[in-house]
């Protein structure tokens, strides 16, 4: 019996402890990312990096996710006669789950794998030693810029896919399945409420917070050359996807179940 | 302040990593305007040993007093104000590469001191011919210059402060014998204008006898001998000799692991 329940047991103590280290990084990151000093060019470059760099990935996963839903919508829904529901299915499919979680994920492989490399490299280098030697906290100056900026930006991006993935249900239903452009308008607007947008951007920054975070974590704490980076990225990028997808099924819970 | 208390002051320092012991109780006294070097082989705790003192690394026990005050575990802004005294040249430059040259220099200038950039440029543009490097490098980025020219860059940011403590990790390693004599020429320049206490850690002897107002050597976590730097040659110490030498037989089994 023992043989089987060791490496069971070491494998959850690990887990317990790796996720203790996640929580006091990120305490201590969001102690120092609301504390000055603040460095606004940094969190602006990082905003631009995350944000606007990002937007080609998330537009085209968006549209492409769009058109699909409309198109395989259509092919189910005609067995019961209920093509109608085609704008809501694509409109509160898209606001609530899949424009947050696809942006989220396109962005963890994006976004997380580069700020994991670029800092597990200042790390293996001994760049971050000599930011302290030279009286600056690397918290602050490489950590909370990244944080503030995946919070921030990752909402925007959102409700940029949130558009573009209307958009592109929009054109197979009226270009490729006949629905009146209007009528898809009118029903699309009509069915929409505040709360899908809004349920979808909080998941959005929560997904853009996680994502900076593992991508810092994993860098700050990568050791052993091009090795130990190429490590972190995996880990920044696998570990910011599941964190994506278990947090999105927690706020689903937090905002709609009754 | 009181002359007789050292600049830097070393305790008991203890640091393991996991079984392995890397400093296992290091006495060490520095005092104001002496340049000491450590020497010792590859893997014997001496990149450790400055961690420990500038605070990168926590030491697990013992005491480093600076100007004769505790400071072994000082955090956050104590730690950061501590570092103002603070210059470091690193093994590898760890120049910050997303920078250009002058803002490396200028870094600590700008980020630690709040001075603003034009001001701060003038100062690193002025380092940076104090350390043979003419105005023009400071426009390039770190990664086009050579390893020799990095190091410069390198002595360049860590005095630009002016630093009361200069911090040298192996100066010369990866330089070829006559780029590791410029950059010791430097060093010893930098030390005789800013009157600064200096301790450098290497295993380059040509540079420790250049440098070096007194060398210790550290062996086994421990500091096996110290003196000044002419007794070196008659040091009478197995260990010293078996170093200075290059001897494989000796006293000194080198370690394979690292940590």
């Amino acid at each position: 019996m023992v043989p089987v329940i060791q490496p069971l047991g070491r494998a959850f103590l690990g887990f317990l402890e790796a996720t203790g280290r996640i929580c006091m990084f990120s305490a201590m990151s969001v102690s120092h990312a609301v504390r000055p000093p603040f460095y606004p060019r940094l969190i602006l470059r990082q905003m631009i990096e995350i944000g606007y760099y990002s937007l080609p990935v998330v537009g085209l996963t968006a549209i492409f996710t769009g058109m699909v839903l409309a198109l395989q919508s259509y092919t189910g829904f005609t067995r019961f006669n209920a093509e109608s529901a085609i704008p809501n299915v694509v409109v509160i499919s898209i606001a609530r789950e899949l424009g947050p979680v696809l942006a989220g994920l396109m962005v963890a492989g994006r976004i997380g794998a580069a700020i994991a490399a670029e800092i597990g490299t200042m790390r293996v280098t001994e760049q971050i030693d000599a930011l302290t030697t030279l009286s600056t906290n690397p918290f602050k100056y490489l950590i909370a810029p990244r944080l503030i900026a995946g919070l921030v930006m990752l909402p925007c991006l959102v409700l940029v896919a949130d558009i573009i993935g209307v958009f592109g249900g929009y054109v197979v239903s009226t270009v490729k399945l006949g629905f009146n452009p209007q009528v898809y308008v009118k029903n699309t607007l009509d069915f929409v409420e505040p709360l899908d947008v809004i349920s979808g951007l909080v998941k959005a920054a929560v997904f853009g917070f996680i994502v900076a975070l593992m991508g810092c974590y994993h860098g700050y704490n990568s050791r052993g050359g091009a090795q130990g980076v190429g490590a972190a990225t995996t880990n920044a990028v696998v570990s910011a996807s599941i964190l994506i997808l278990t947090f999105n099924y927690a706020i689903t819970e937090l905002f709609f179940s009754r | 302040m009181n002359k007789a208390v050292p600049k830097i002051a070393l305790k008991g320092l203890k640091k393991r990593f996991g079984p392995k012991v890397v400093l296992d109780g290091i006495d060490l006294e520095i005092a104001t305007g002496e340049s000491l070097v450590v020497i010792g082989g590859s893997g014997t705790g001496k990149s450790v040993l400055l961690k420990c003192i500038i605070g990168i690394i926590d030491p697990d026990d013992g005491t480093v007093l600076i100007d004769g005050e505790d400071t072994t575990h000082l955090t956050g802004s104590n730690r950061t104000e501590l570092m103002r005294k603070f210059g470091m040249l690193f093994q590898g430059s760890a120049l910050f590469d997303s920078l250009k040259v002058w803002e490396n220099v200028a870094f600590g200038l700008i980020q630690g001191r709040g001075l603003n950039r034009t001001e701060a440029k003038e100062i690193a543009l002025k380092k940076l011919a104090s350390v043979g490097l003419p105005s023009e490098v400071g426009e390039l980025f770190p990664s086009e210059l050579s390893g020799g020219m990095q190091k410069r860059v390198g002595l360049a940011r860590a005095i630009a402060a002016e630093p009361e403590i200069i911090f040298f990790d192996e100066p010369t390693t990866g330089l070829d014998p006559i780029m590791g004599d410029v950059i010791n020429d430097l060093i010893v320049q930098c030390r005789k204008q800013l009157g600064a206490t200096t301790l450098s850690i290497t295993h380059d002897l040509a540079s420790a006898r250049k440098i070096a107002d007194r060398v210790a050597m550290i062996h086994g976590g421990k500091i096996v001998w110290s003196g000044s730097v002419a007794q070196i040659d008659r040091s009478g110490n197995p260990y010293v000799d078996q170093f200075i030498h290059g001897r494989a037989e000796g006293p000194i089994k080198m370690p394979v692991r690292v940590r």
